[in-house]
């Protein structure tokens, strides 16, 4: 037996939450160092996987652990990568350290309150950097087994799992930029959290219906029911499980209706504002670079692999709604005067334009979609996180309340304004390449509704350089005077990613590499070639 | 003078008896099968005696001793029982048919067995209410047939005086419990259901505070379990009427067409369906009084609120083990043949007791009545189950409930550590910042809250999960459509109680968490032991469920 090494990976968080929580209530440092270095830890584990992954291998899932778990509900703990999923994991585990380096001051007690000794009268041993730290690495450690499950059941537990400390992360850790006092502060971030949990569990809940049906379905026509991906696929190949057209559609859309919530999709998005608005900028990172994408590569993994006849049916409708979260998100966010919910609504536009890919069921398409995950989530966390340490110098997030910041911070207008670029997808950035091969693949097969998802384009322009130019540029406003320019933790976090966002513009081939080979075994079992080109290429050959 | 008219008779009383010593055999008693009951019974018996004999220093110790030996070695008997075959290939019927020990049967004893060892430490808990006169003392009145508020009780206060005869309640009440899923005729159902169901009278009338809510729960409790128990009672001779007898296997055999010899004085009545019809339903609505089931749930919340919480936690628990288990022994041994009748009734009480639980509870202001429309809402998934009438559909209850319970068990623990001057502080506005204040309770009751809600790596997920797949296998697809949109709903409660401790400011005239005793802390440790372990690794358990999964007839 090799070495568990999905299982390290998801497990070193883990750990690591337990020993943060274990720290003592008077050493917050400590608790933050090792905390950092769990992360890292976890980090060294992921890029062992991404190294012993081997692209060209013919098997669907590498570095595959099994285990009998739960034997009367036919559960394995079955983890297993393809090319997609160990490019998640490897983008989870890089961008951990940066939200951990990033909000490294935002648990801390505010200045003024009473000390420990204090406070302890009054609360006891509450010990919010400890549990903030904590919460991270434990959404860390089950976003990476749901990225690794090859078992529906095992997928859903920590598909559902990682809502409890993400809530408590939104709820219990607030931003208190932009409101009048601590009580609307509170009031808001508990409203953010209740929404974000009840969405989500709404959305799983109606997932989980789909999951006993389908154990039923394979348990009717296999004998005993099974939730193993690879189990099912082979069934289903060899013609031992059948399922009707009807029962395959309905379950698909449980399914899909939880990923759709979670990525999330018009009309099912309004969580995403209020969460990323009242969360700290690191969580707001977590959120939508992190979790989120565990609804668009479910949508790849399960939708597409357990019903690709129903994800076929569906296409149209979803296309329709991918374009819609393009341009609606992409609106809103033109019209939006809070930074954070700014980018909260370009990412539901970009989350439009990842969806788009997958459904579009073109191999330029579904590697264009997959790539975006990973460029939205470093360039997302880019922009956020700069946007966070903007917010923190100013204590506010109205726009209104920025402007000349260039003038007296450049490193950070400069690093703010690359982020930016990043979002509206400037060649020679990393998300250039995804969002030219999802509107190429797009387009190949339906060009009106490429035509029409272009004009995000225009509109990302839109909000990021008014974002940038109303913020950055003009006079320098009153209460930006003395803005100090980026300290060097907040530089730690900021050149890296940037680097990788001008390497992967230029040379995204480490990444497609992995991912190709997966996308084409999923069109294969979706049954879908790309379309011949328009032009006869003998014919023009031809008239020469 | 009719001795002188007709001496045959009496002479042939006589040698009728003398004659055929056959027909009057001495009933059959196997003791070592009925063993569980029997200790609990004794045990019951000697915390009479003691409370007769001993003085009165010495009792609280004696019943506690009585009633954990008793308890524990009871489930020595159930464990016994079940390695020696008896759930599976030894199932029977005992004494003389009254009743049956099969694997259902061991499985809900050993559950009402070790939630009632758990709930004998919250009863037991004497830490918590401040030392009144110098003397400790726990949940119950000082002296029941005080008045509240008079002379008298001052006066038992002041002399520190405790109501220990909790106890042997408590283990009467066991006692019934344990019969009452293995009863295998009608009026043995009746007497078990009795037998637990008075001393629950007389407990909920015991808070030590705030006595006069407590009576008034007790009262309601009673007035309505009274009727209940009419109802049952009714359907029970109609049954008798119908079948002409009130064995389980002998009324089924009835129902399925199997027995032709008729009783020549039910001639009349015997195979009449409307008898069986109308009987079969009252039953069942004394049964599904006791679980809880909308239209039969409205002293839910009173009592749940009024009585002593830790008598709460146990009635919570280990009745609706103990009912659970009777409705499926009604609905899987007498009433299989009328399926196509009792299960579209059964959809609807399901369906309304899911919802209507769920929904009513978001409007909750006191967590106590919060957790019992929670309790309603949990007794609509598990009739899910019991609707899926297979052998998924018994396994899955069984487990359900062991998981449900000890979660009860442990919220209602939880609920009794938090006080201020009045005793135990349950209004939810109350609870605000509890969480911050002391987060080991908080993150405790939210763990709780959690498994309540059915969130995956809980017990509670698990339970939902068995109950759910098992409808859905059972044919009963729109009921698991109803169970997750109700789940979804009841999850908007339990995450506002999770809100309120860990999202909102302590007040500064909040509640105080009391330190229990070792208790207390262990019935709690129990409880979130029981709810991670059954949440993270169940497999074991499942399959003692499943094993457990076949009645006898």
């Amino acid at each position: 037996m090799s070495f568990p090494l999905l299982t390290a990976t998801a497990v070193a968080p883990a750990v690591g939450a337990v020993a943060v929580a274990a720290v003592p209530a008077a050493q917050r440092t400590l608790a933050k160092w090792v905390a950092l270095l769990f992360s890292l830890a976890t980090l060294v584990l992921a890029a062992v996987a991404l190294v012993r992954f081997d692209p060209d291998s013919e098997d669907p899932y590498q570095l595959t652990e099994s285990h009998a778990w739960i034997a009367d509900f036919g559960v394995r703990y079955e983890l297993g990568v393809d090319g997609i999923g160990v490019v998640l994991v490897g983008l989870t585990a890089l961008l951990v350290p940066f939200v951990v380096l990033a909000g490294w001051h935002d648990a801390d007690p505010p200045a003024g309150a009473p000390d420990a000794a204090t406070q302890s009268v009054t609360h006891g041993r509450w010990r919010p950097t400890q549990g903030f730290f904590a919460l991270i690495l434990m959404v860390e450690a089950m976003v990476i087994l749901s990225f690794a499950a090859t078992d529906v059941f095992l997928f859903y537990v920590f598909f559902e799992a990682m809502l409890i400390p993400m809530y408590f992360l939104i709820g219990g850790f607030g931003d208190r930029a932009g409101h009048k006092n601590e009580q609307e502060t509170a009031t808001q971030r508990s409203y953010a959290a209740v929404k974000f949990l009840l969405y989500n569990l709404a959305g799983g809940l109606i997932m989980l219906a789909a999951v006993i049906g389908l154990y039923a379905v394979t348990a009717d026509d296999l004998g005993s029911g099974t939730f193993s991906l690879q189990q099912i696929a082979e069934a289903r190949a060899s013609g031992e499980l059948s399922i009707s057209t009807n029962t395959e559609r309905l379950l698909f859309l449980g399914f899909f209706f939880a990923f759709a919530v979670k990525a999330p999709l018009w009309p099912l998005h309004t969580w995403l504002p209020n969460a990323m608005g009242e969360s700290t900028a690191p969580v707001a990172v977590l959120i939508t670079a992190v979790v989120d994408k565990v609804g668009t590569f479910a949508m790849l993994r399960y939708c597409l692999h357990l019903f690709p006849e129903a994800s076929k049916w569906a296409t149209p409708v979803i296309l329709v709604l991918a374009v819609i979260s393009i341009l609606y998100g992409a609106l809103l966010a033109v019209g939006q005067r809070d930074i954070k919910r700014l980018v909260a609504y370009a990412s539901i536009s970009h989350f439009g334009f990842i969806i788009l890919g997958i459904f579009a069921m073109t191999s330029q398409g579904q590697s264009g979609a997959t790539l975006y995950m990973v460029n939205h989530g470093i360039s997302t966390a880019a922009l956020m996180l700069v946007a966070g340490f903007l917010i923190s110098r100013r204590g506010s997030r109205l726009i209104a309340d920025y402007g000349g910041v260039q003038k007296v911070a450049p490193v950070l207008a400069g690093t703010f304004l690359i982020g930016g670029l990043a979002t509206l997808s400037l060649p020679g950035l990393a998300p250039f390449i995804s969002e030219f091969l999802v509107l190429v693949g797009t387009f190949s097969r339906y060009p009106a509704i490429g035509i029409i998802a272009t004009v995000g384009i225009v509109l990302a322009a839109l909000y990021v350089l008014v974002l940038y130019q109303r913020t950055m540029t003009g006079p320098v406003k009153a209460g930006v005077e003395n803005m100090p320019d980026l300290r060097a933790r907040e530089l730690t976090v900021v050149v890296p990613l940037i680097a990788l966002l001008v390497f992967l513009g230029v040379y995204p081939k480490p990444v497609t590499e992995m991912i190709d080979p997966a996308v084409d075994r999923t069109l294969s079992v979706v049954d879908k070639q790309d379309p011949k080109p328009d032009v006869p290429v003998q014919d023009v050959e031809a008239a020469k | 003078m009719s001795a002188v008219a007709d001496p045959v008779t009496v002479h042939s009383l006589w040698t009728m008896a003398a004659e055929s010593p056959d027909k009057f055999k001495a009933p059959d008693i196997e003791y070592g099968q009925l063993a569980p009951t029997l200790i609990v019974i004794g045990a019951a018996i000697v915390g009479v005696l003691i409370e007769a004999l001993l003085p009165r220093k010495a009792r609280y110790g004696a019943q506690l001793f009585t009633s954990v030996l008793g308890i524990a070695a009871a489930f020595a008997a159930v464990i016994g029982l079940a390695v020696g075959d008896y759930g599976t290939s030894k199932a029977r019927i005992a004494a003389e048919g009254a009743i049956a020990v099969d694997g259902p049967a061991l499985f809900l004893q050993g559950t009402i067995l070790l939630v009632s060892l758990v709930a004998v430490f919250t009863f037991a808990e004497r830490r918590l209410d401040p030392v009144a006169h110098g003397n400790r003392v726990d949940s119950f009145a000082a002296q029941a047939a005080a008045v509240p508020g008079g002379d008298a009780e001052k006066e038992a206060t002041k002399a520190g005086f405790t109501t220990t005869e909790v106890f042997p309640l408590l283990l009467f009440a066991v006692g019934g419990m344990l019969v009452f899923p293995a009863a295998n005729d009608l009026l043995t159902l009746f007497i078990a259901l009795e037998v637990f169901s008075l001393p629950l009278y007389v407990l909920c009338a015991l808070a030590r505070r705030q006595r006069l809510v407590s009576q008034e729960a007790a009262v309601k409790y009673f007035l309505l379990g009274a009727f209940s128990s009419a109802f049952l009672l009714f359907g029970i001779a109609l049954l008798y009427g119908y079948a002409g007898s009130v064995t389980y296997g002998r009324i089924a055999d009835v129902v399925d067409g199997e027995v032709a010899d008729i009783t020549p004085a039910l001639a009349q009545t015997m195979g009449n369906d409307a008898l069986l019809l109308i009987g079969g339903a009252m039953v069942l609505m004394g049964l599904l009084f006791k679980i809880g089931a909308v239209p039969f749930h409205m002293w839910t919340p009173d009592v749940y609120q009024g009585a002593p919480t830790p008598v709460t936690g146990f009635m919570a628990a280990a009745t609706k083990v103990a009912a659970f288990g009777a409705l499926l022994r009604l609905l899987y041994v007498v009433l299989p043949g009328l399926r196509w009748d009792w299960r579209p009734v059964m959809w609807g009480v399901a369906i309304v007791t899911m919802l209507a639980g769920a929904i009513v509870a978001v409007t909750q202001t006191d967590v106590k009545r919060l957790l019992a429309y929670s309790s309603i809402a949990h007794a609509g998934f598990i009739l899910a189950g019991v609707i899926a009438t297979n052998e998924e559909g018994v396994s899955s209850v069984l487990f359900y409930l062991g998981a449900y319970s000890f979660v009860t068990l442990g919220a209602f623990a939880v609920v009794t550590l938090v006080r201020d001057a009045g005793g135990e502080a349950t209004h939810l506005s109350k609870w605000a910042g509890l969480g911050r204040r002391s987060p080991l309770v908080g993150a405790v009751f939210a763990v709780f809250l959690l498994a309540f809600a059915g969130i995956p790596l809980t017990s509670g997920f698990a339970g939902k999960f068995a109950v759910f797949k098992a409808a859905a296998e059972g044919g009963a697809g729109a009921l698991v459509v109803v169970g997750v949109v109700s789940s979804a709903i009841a999850a908007f409660f339990y995450i506002r109680v999770i809100v309120l401790m860990f999202f909102s400011e302590p007040r500064a005239d909040g509640p105080t968490v009391a330190v229990p005793s070792v208790l207390t802390s262990s019935a709690i440790a129990i409880g979130v032991a029981v709810t991670l372990v059954l949440g993270i690794a169940p497999q074991y358990f499942l399959e003692l469920a499943g094993d457990a999964g076949v009645f006898v007839r």
